[in-house]
């Protein structure tokens, strides 16, 4: 049943786009025909899983495909659970917020196109989280892939955007070149394309490993670890909000899933696989806040965080996999356990912040952070929501952020703890590694809220901005819910993440510890009870005395001026100054700054940014090499039909008097 | 019974002793310089005289500026019931409740930071900017300190993991104890802006960390950032002293005093530092928390290897 109902939202959400096509491009009936049935398809979708979770039964559906291996074949379990939520539910609210924030009637040359493929996309994540087969778990795989392709270049009018596109098509279809590679060792050491186990017997040891490597490298794309992230800032940044969202909120976490599933079926990992996705996880956390520390582009200083919680997640999964190697339960349940949380809870604050980002970008008309200020005077839901979803990716209490880390937190420092077998304590130092990443959060959050949301305006955009549509607003506020339901009632969701770790790891389904009793989720809840309740009674208390008191209304304190400018203002890019200089041996930040100057200066002016390193040290030089060294094979290809059969002709020869 | 008694000591104390820590800081400083300098009492009349006045707010300002305040007085508040005090489990104590400690107080950061930007002030942006920046190296010095109390007590509670049961460590561990105490010490002095990290009493803007983030405001609302700040030199302090001297006296009339002494040796010492130390130049404060995060990164090597 949970199956069909989920199949049923699949097919529903990818032919959502359909109608719109045969409907007038200039009239807004075909974009509310659209979110409908993709409100349907996600909600069917939603209730398909709710179903699993209820019953608890799965009745896996096969049909035949004349396809040579392939065979359509799809199940739900606990795992496959978890990932289908955040594909549907931020499906259905981005599909609402489009209504308000990519209208047809304003974007009729590319709305119906941007509906089409956010409904494939859909579709296709949601069916390669189901997939049973490889085959089809590569149809869906693509299908999201490309449908991506074309969303990120919704407005390919501008040469940016197309730019972007391409780099985004070329790091994809490595991803896919991987995963052919990895499904056809998976193929010959399992002898089918059926996704399931691996047998440690007839495994050979070098067999594993490229398996593990070819994961890593093929899934690890696509989620954008650190240094495999060269696609995901631009992608995120170029594309319409609503699909930044999907993209930083569900589509990179398909490499998570990629990752998670494959490593499930590996029977005895070795420790070091586990350590090297521990170090992985802290690289992309500590410089993906790093990177984005320095950014000016509020979108993509936002993509950038996705590498960061990528980071944590990778993280949590290295944890589960060492825990794995040496046998020990409660790292499983605390590492997967966390990942899986905080798989959610990204999916949530980020969609949340890009939504908001969004109402920012349509009200104000840019995406320069410095440009803008003052805005939670005009646009207070806007701004509120934003401040939700940057305390909760900061990981603060007592938001649903919180609660991943802490899981993470406690196993980290679990690995201190003696156990019958032999304990592995290396990998704790990941702790305070967390720590520093939550630390440089806080200071990019504060910088971002703080330019522009407080202050005054930077400039007539921001003065003039206004308060987006209550189509946009409530997606936002359903978010804002979620993130308070889970960072106050953790325990809610327990029994969920415990199915989702008892599918990884099957050993742990009726025996060994559980989440609830590993981690106090109870005391979770009272204290962020107790902190709402407290925060709430301040208050009160500051507002009845400053009630009974005198109140004046002034300007700023400037030392004495009176008289301040918003240009004054402390801007984000001297906020970050000394954080990016602290970084600066791998930030590598360009500076212009004005040299020698006379002793009456003309006007002149400074200018900083911190470009990708990777992209740009890295592989664009290494393109530029292929492309040079290619070169000289254009003197055999050079278009010419004529030769080029006389090529086929000469090969022939060779064959006949080879043989 | 006795852990009523012990809350509510717990309580009064950490909720009344918090002023008088400012007093001693101020009062050892003005004995070195010769002065006869303000009583002890002078912050608890300071706040009231705070609480009573009126107040300005810039006209630039929202809500944010007013939240500032009463979340880093809230969350300061609440840190203070997780710290075990004497030789007792604190009011609040659970499985993992020192992550929530640290992160209590990024939270209390995270609106005192965004208040100040909220004035649109360069100073206070300044200000803030420090305060966030000097915290990401502060924060995994805490957490590499947690990482050594943590092996040594096999426990992930403040209350065993500070618990007496440290001081039977100090005699095996004393080396990475030593190490942690002096981290934490540092980390007292950056998170609390104390010299060299801050000089609290400068007389220029430009130079400051935490008292030009909270320029603007005024009147009750500023009472409560001086309370908040108050109680979170009671939570470092708590820290150290409960680090330095973990012995039992065997009987809470014993424990008691023996922590509120630990107490104002602590304050004594952080007004000798700031009477002998100069303010560091802001560019060299980051090497100093380095440091810190080297001495217990130190600490947990020694004991893990």
């Amino acid at each position: 049943m949970s199956e069909s109902l989920v199949l049923l939202g699949i097919i529903i959400a990818a032919s959502s786009g359909v109608p719109g096509l045969l409907l007038r491009r200039t009239s807004m009936s075909g974009q509310w025909v659209t979110t409908f049935l993709a409100v349907l398809g996600a909600a069917l979708g939603l209730g398909g899983v709710v179903w699993f979770w209820a019953t608890g039964e799965s009745h896996p559906i096969v049909l035949q495909w004349s396809l040579p291996g392939a065979e359509f074949s799809v199940a739900i379990d606990g795992l496959s659970a978890i990932f289908l939520v955040p594909v549907f539910l931020i499906s259905l609210l981005g599909n609402i917020y489009g209504l308000g924030y990519w209208k047809q009637t304003e974007h009729p040359q590319n709305g119906r196109k941007l509906r089409l493929f956010y409904g494939t996309m859909t579709a296709g994540m949601a069916l390669l989280v189901i997939a049973q087969n490889s085959i089809l778990f590569l149809f869906g795989w693509e299908i999201m892939a490309l449908s991506a392709f074309f969303l990120v270049t919704t407005e390919d009018n501008e040469k940016e955007v197309r730019e972007t596109g391409w780099i985004y098509l070329v790091a994809t279809h490595v991803a896919t070149l991987c995963l052919f590679a990895l499904f056809a060792v998976l193929h010959a050491a399992n002898g089918s394309f059926t996704l399931g186990p691996l047998n440690p017997e007839t495994l050979r040891p070098g067999a594993a490993t490229a398996i593990f490597v070819l994961a890593l490298v093929g899934f690890g794309i696509k989620a954008g670890i650190m240094p495999l992230h060269v696609w995901l800032p631009s992608a995120h940044a170029m594309a319409p909000s609503h699909v930044s969202a999907m993209m930083s909120g569900v589509l990179i976490k398909m490499g998570i899933y990629g990752l998670v599933r494959i490593t499930s079926f590996l029977p005895h990992p070795p420790r070091e696989w586990g350590i090297l996705l521990l170090g992985l996880g802290v690289a992309s956390g500590v410089l993906g806040v790093a990177f984005a520390i320095g950014q000016h582009d509020l979108k993509r200083l936002l993509a950038y965080h996705s590498i960061e919680n990528i980071g944590i997640i990778v993280m949590g999964l290295g944890l589960a996999l060492i825990g794995r190697s040496l046998d020990r339960a409660d790292w499983i349940i605390l590492g997967l356990g966390g990942a899986l949380l905080h798989i959610w809870n990204h999916a949530l604050f980020k969609a949340l912040l890009f939504l908001s980002a969004g109402s920012v970008i349509h009200a104000a008309h840019t995406r320069e952070i410095d440009r803008l200020g003052g805005l939670a005077k005009v646009m207070p839901r806007t701004s509120l929501c934003f401040l939700v979803g940057a305390v909760a990716i900061c990981g603060l209490p007592p938001l649903n952020g919180f609660v991943s880390e802490f899981l993470i937190y406690l196993g980290l420092f679990g690995t201190l703890m003696n156990g019958e077998r032999r304990s592995f304590a290396g990998s704790s130092f990941a702790a305070p590694a967390l720590a520093l990443i939550g630390a440089l959060a806080v200071a990019c959050f504060v910088k971002v809220y703080g330019a522009v949301f407080l202050g005054t305006a930077r400039s007539e955009h921001a003065r003039h901005a206004h308060e987006s549509p209550p189509s946009m607003l409530g997606p936002m506020g359903v978010l804002v819910a979620c993130c308070f339901l889970i960072g106050l009632a953790p325990l809610l969701i327990a029994p969920i993440l415990q199915e989702g770790v008892s599918a990884w790891a099957p050993n742990l389904k009726d025996a060994g510890p559980r989440l609830a009793t590993l981690a106090p989720l109870e005391w979770i809840t009272s204290m962020g009870l107790l902190l709402n309740l407290a925060v709430l009674l301040g208050g009160v208390v500051l507002w009845m005395r400053l009630g009974r008191g005198v109140v004046e209304e002034g300007v700023t304190w400037g030392c004495g001026y009176v008289a301040p400018t918003p240009r004054m203002q402390y801007t984000s890019s001297s906020f970050a100054q000394m954080l990016v200089g602290m970084f600066g041996w791998v930030l590598r930040p360009r500076t212009h700054q004005p040299k020698d100057l006379p002793l009456f200066p003309p006007e002149t002016y400074f200018h900083s940014e911190v470009p990708d390193v990777v992209l740009d040290v890295v592989v664009l030089p290494t393109f530029r090499f292929g492309a040079w060294l290619f070169s000289w094979g254009r003197v055999f290809q050079h278009g010419n039909i004529q030769t080029y059969l006389l090529y086929i002709f000469l090969a022939l020869i060779a064959l006949l008097l080879w043989r | 019974m006795e852990t009523i008694f012990h809350d509510a000591v717990h309580v009064l104390l950490a909720l009344g002793l918090p002023p008088l820590l400012l007093g001693l800081i101020a009062k050892t400083k003005a004995l070195f310089a010769g002065r006869v300098g303000p009583s002890v009492l002078q912050p608890y009349y300071d706040l009231i005289k705070l609480v009573q006045k009126g107040s300005v707010f810039s006209t630039t300002t929202t809500w944010v500026f007013r939240a500032g305040p009463v979340v880093a007085l809230v969350t300061a508040g609440i840190a203070v019931l997780l710290i075990p005090l004497a030789d007792a489990t604190a009011p609040l104590s659970f499985t993992g409740d020192f992550v929530l400690l640290a992160y209590l107080l990024g939270l209390g950061r995270f609106f005192t930071a965004s208040a100040a930007l909220d004035t649109g002030s360069p100073f206070e942006g300044m200000g803030a900017a420090r305060e966030v920046t000097f915290a990401c190296l502060a924060e995994p010095a805490f957490f590499l300190g947690m990482l050594v109390l943590a092996k040594l007590s096999g426990s992930l509670q403040l209350a065993d993991m500070l618990g007496s049961s440290l001081a039977s460590h100090w005699s095996a561990d004393g080396e990475s104890l030593v190490l942690v105490l002096l981290s934490w010490f540092i980390i007292l002095l950056a998170e609390n802006s104390r010299i060299p990290f801050d000089d609290p009493n400068t007389h220029l803007e430009l130079t400051m960390i935490h008292e030009v983030m909270v320029l603007d405001h005024s009147g009750p609302a500023y009472g409560m950032i001086l309370y908040g700040a108050a109680l979170k030199l009671f939570v470092f302090g708590a820290l150290v002293v409960r680090l330095a001297f973990p012995m039992t006296g065997g009987s809470p009339w014993l424990d008691w005093p023996i922590f509120v002494g630990g107490m104002l040796v602590v304050a004594v010492a952080i007004g000798v530092v700031e009477s002998i130390m100069a303010r560091l130049r802001l560019t060299h404060v980051p090497i100093l928390l380095v440091a810190a995060c080297l001495l217990s990164g130190f600490g947990i090597i020694l004991l893990v290897r």
